[in-house]
């Protein structure tokens, strides 16, 4: 739309500039008072600028975590969200390609049934079936590892069903000339659907990697062990600290750092990202 | 080098389609063989037989004198040119091209020679290090082509690979693909629903009309002596006209020319000559006819029109000159020798003089 209406502009900047506040406002006041002291935030006037200890606090939590409320250093929670989420991204992805390569490429009995029962499993969130999902990852002593965080999340019905649409847009002609090329089936999907579902690749890498890093129940629920904490449910812990008024200035000093990583994600990603969601190359 | 030869080959498919009905055809070593048929004939589904593309349901199919029915696309030592040319969309027209031989474990330099070869023969030199989508359609044609030639197969495979180009471009490569075909001698398959590429690239034409062979030969003989009525009306521009007649309007129509109740008789278009009414041959067609349209193209004119005797629509071409005016009744005639007889189920009389 090419207009000149300076009222339009003015309102339609008004109501932008108003979204923007609303969303940015909370990470700035968790981002000022994690730098100050924090009695400063108990006494319940909220200082709208930056304070003097942005150092101390941030220094405080990535060293020795926040013991007195239960948690460990940050640094290790961290590091535990930063894998769980790769794993998660990673095999989804890695899951969903083979699956819908199967899906679309052969001709094996109950093909569609197949299909059909990874799309229902799209209805069923994991917290419908947490509670069986908990009985079996601990019947096979996959509490407390990585495994066990991991793994009943990998399984994806989404990403599966978007490489699937994707696939089915490409010419059959396409795997038809591979095999008169001499190509194998794991040839023909190494050399030809991997490249051509790269801007879908890390589209969903995105996506999963923030869904990934977001996990606050499951964690909850398979670890008992501070090494495996993940950051999200850290948080949590701290915030919860039962005998003791909360270290606010720390807690949201973990806040900030816990925000990072999926953005830098998002922001390393998002040319694309966008490409991935907007363009197909064919 | 290779022969390739198909008996009773069928393919049906899962619901009781029958794509291709009895197929038997030799096509003799380095010839050009050209599959051609309306929309929906069999013809690209025969193709794809002969590619291993598809499984048939009875019947054989020979290279060279050894059954490859249940061989393997890249066992047969086939390239196939596919009509929207299927180049990989990610890979430059150098990889495009070396992909097949790379997976044959061809050694590195013979690759590179081969391609750079095909891409001089081909024109195609400039852009190896191109993307598909950064060249014009009949580039990407001719890189389709090149992925084909670096090969080396024994058979080439053509799938309309021309109908996806504006007029032109389909001229010149309908000739070059002629030019490369007869320089390389490779025999090989060409399916088109064009039957101006097939009278001009076939040294063997076959003629298909659901999922059956009406007529094989070489195009001229099949253009002259159509076996079904089909063909006639099939090979040819604009198609030959067929008069369905009676016994008794036979004999009032054609002069010493015998045909059975219920027949047929053809004529081309080009064949018929205006002449005065009274004027007629000593043997052979004399029609009258109501003119209903004229139509000019450059120099000359084709006139349609609803013959006085007989069932069926009429075209002649005539220089532009001469045309008549719509709404005029005129004659028509043409010599015995030039008609066609047809029995009433459609196939060729051989009595035809």
């Amino acid at each position: 739309m090419v207009e000149n209406r300076p009222a339009f502009t003015i309102t339609a900047h008004a109501v932008l500039a108003l979204g923007v506040a609303f969303m940015v406002a909370p990470v700035w006041l968790a981002f000022v008072a994690s730098t100050h002291p924090g009695a400063d935030f108990l006494s319940g006037r909220l200082p709208l600028w930056p304070g003097p200890d942005f150092v101390k606090n941030y220094g405080a939590v990535l060293s020795q975590g926040v013991s007195k409320a239960g948690a460990p250093a940050i640094a290790g929670m961290l590091a535990n969200s930063l894998v769980m989420a790769t794993l998660i991204a990673v095999g989804k992805i890695a899951i969903s390609l083979l699956s819908a390569f199967a899906i679309v490429y052969f001709r094996f009995p109950f093909r569609v049934a197949a299909f059909w029962i990874i799309f229902l499993t799209l209805m069923l969130p994991v917290e419908v079936r947490i509670l069986p999902t908990f009985e079996v990852v601990s019947q096979l002593g996959l509490l407390n590892s990585y495994a066990g965080l991991t793994v009943p999340l990998i399984a994806s019905a989404t990403a599966t069903f978007l490489f699937r649409q994707f696939f089915m847009t490409l010419p059959d002609e396409l795997a038809e000339a591979a095999r008169i090329d001499g190509a194998s089936a794991m040839g023909f999907f190494r050399d030809i659907l991997l490249p051509l579902s790269r801007t879908n690749i890390a589209a969903l890498f995105v996506i999963l990697f923030v869904y990934g890093w977001n996990q606050y129940l499951w964690p909850l629920l398979v670890t008992s062990d501070p090494s495996y904490y993940t950051i999200v449910m850290g948080i949590q812990r701290m915030a919860r600290a039962a005998d003791d008024t909360p270290l606010w200035h720390l807690v949201m000093a973990t806040t900030i750092l816990a925000l990072l990583p999926p953005v830098l994600v998002v922001v390393a990603m998002q040319r694309l990202f966008v490409k991935g969601l907007v363009e197909t190359e064919k | 080098m290779a022969e390739v030869a198909l008996r009773q080959v069928s393919k049906t498919y899962a619901g009781g389609v029958a794509a291709v009905r009895d197929v038997s055809l030799m096509i003799p070593d380095g010839n050009l063989c050209v599959l051609v048929g309306p929309s929906g004939c069999g013809k690209s589904t025969l193709l794809r037989i002969v590619a291993g593309l598809e499984a048939i349901t009875a019947g054989e199919v020979l290279l060279d004198g050894e059954v490859v029915n249940h061989r393997e696309p890249a066992e047969r030592d086939i390239a196939m040119v596919f009509q929207n040319y299927a180049l990989y969309p990610h890979m430059s027209v150098y990889d495009n091209m070396a992909y097949g031989l790379r997976n044959r474990r061809v050694p590195a330099d013979a690759i590179d020679a081969r391609v750079r070869e095909a891409a001089r023969m081909l024109q195609i030199a400039d852009f190896l290090d191109r993307k598909p989508r950064e060249l014009s359609g009949g580039q990407r044609q001719r890189v389709a082509m090149g992925r084909a030639v670096v090969r080396r197969p024994k058979v080439f495979l053509f799938d309309e690979p021309l109908s996806n180009l504006d007029a032109k471009l389909r001229g010149s490569m309908r000739v070059e693909i002629r030019r490369l075909q007869r320089s390389f001698g490779t025999t090989s398959i060409y399916v088109t629903h064009d039957q101006l590429e097939a009278m001009t690239l076939a040294d063997l034409l076959v003629v298909m009309n659901a999922g059956r062979v009406e007529q094989i030969g070489p195009p001229l003989e099949i253009y002259e002596r159509p076996a079904t009525t089909f063909v006639a009306t099939f090979i040819g521009a604009p198609p030959m006209n067929l008069l369905h007649v009676t016994a008794a309007e036979a004999a009032a129509l054609a002069r010493g020319v015998p045909l059975p109740e219920g027949g047929v008789i053809g004529v081309r278009p080009d064949e018929l000559i205006l002449a005065d009414a009274d004027v007629r041959p000593a043997a052979g067609l004399a029609l009258n006819f109501a003119v209903r349209a004229v139509e000019r193209i450059g120099p000359e004119c084709l006139v349609y029109g609803s013959p006085e005797i007989g069932r069926g629509d009429l075209v002649i071409r005539v220089s532009g000159a001469t045309a008549p005016t719509p709404g005029k009744t005129v004659c028509a005639v043409a010599p015995a020798d030039r008609l066609h007889l047809f029995a009433p189920s459609g196939t060729r009389l051989h009595s035809t003089p």
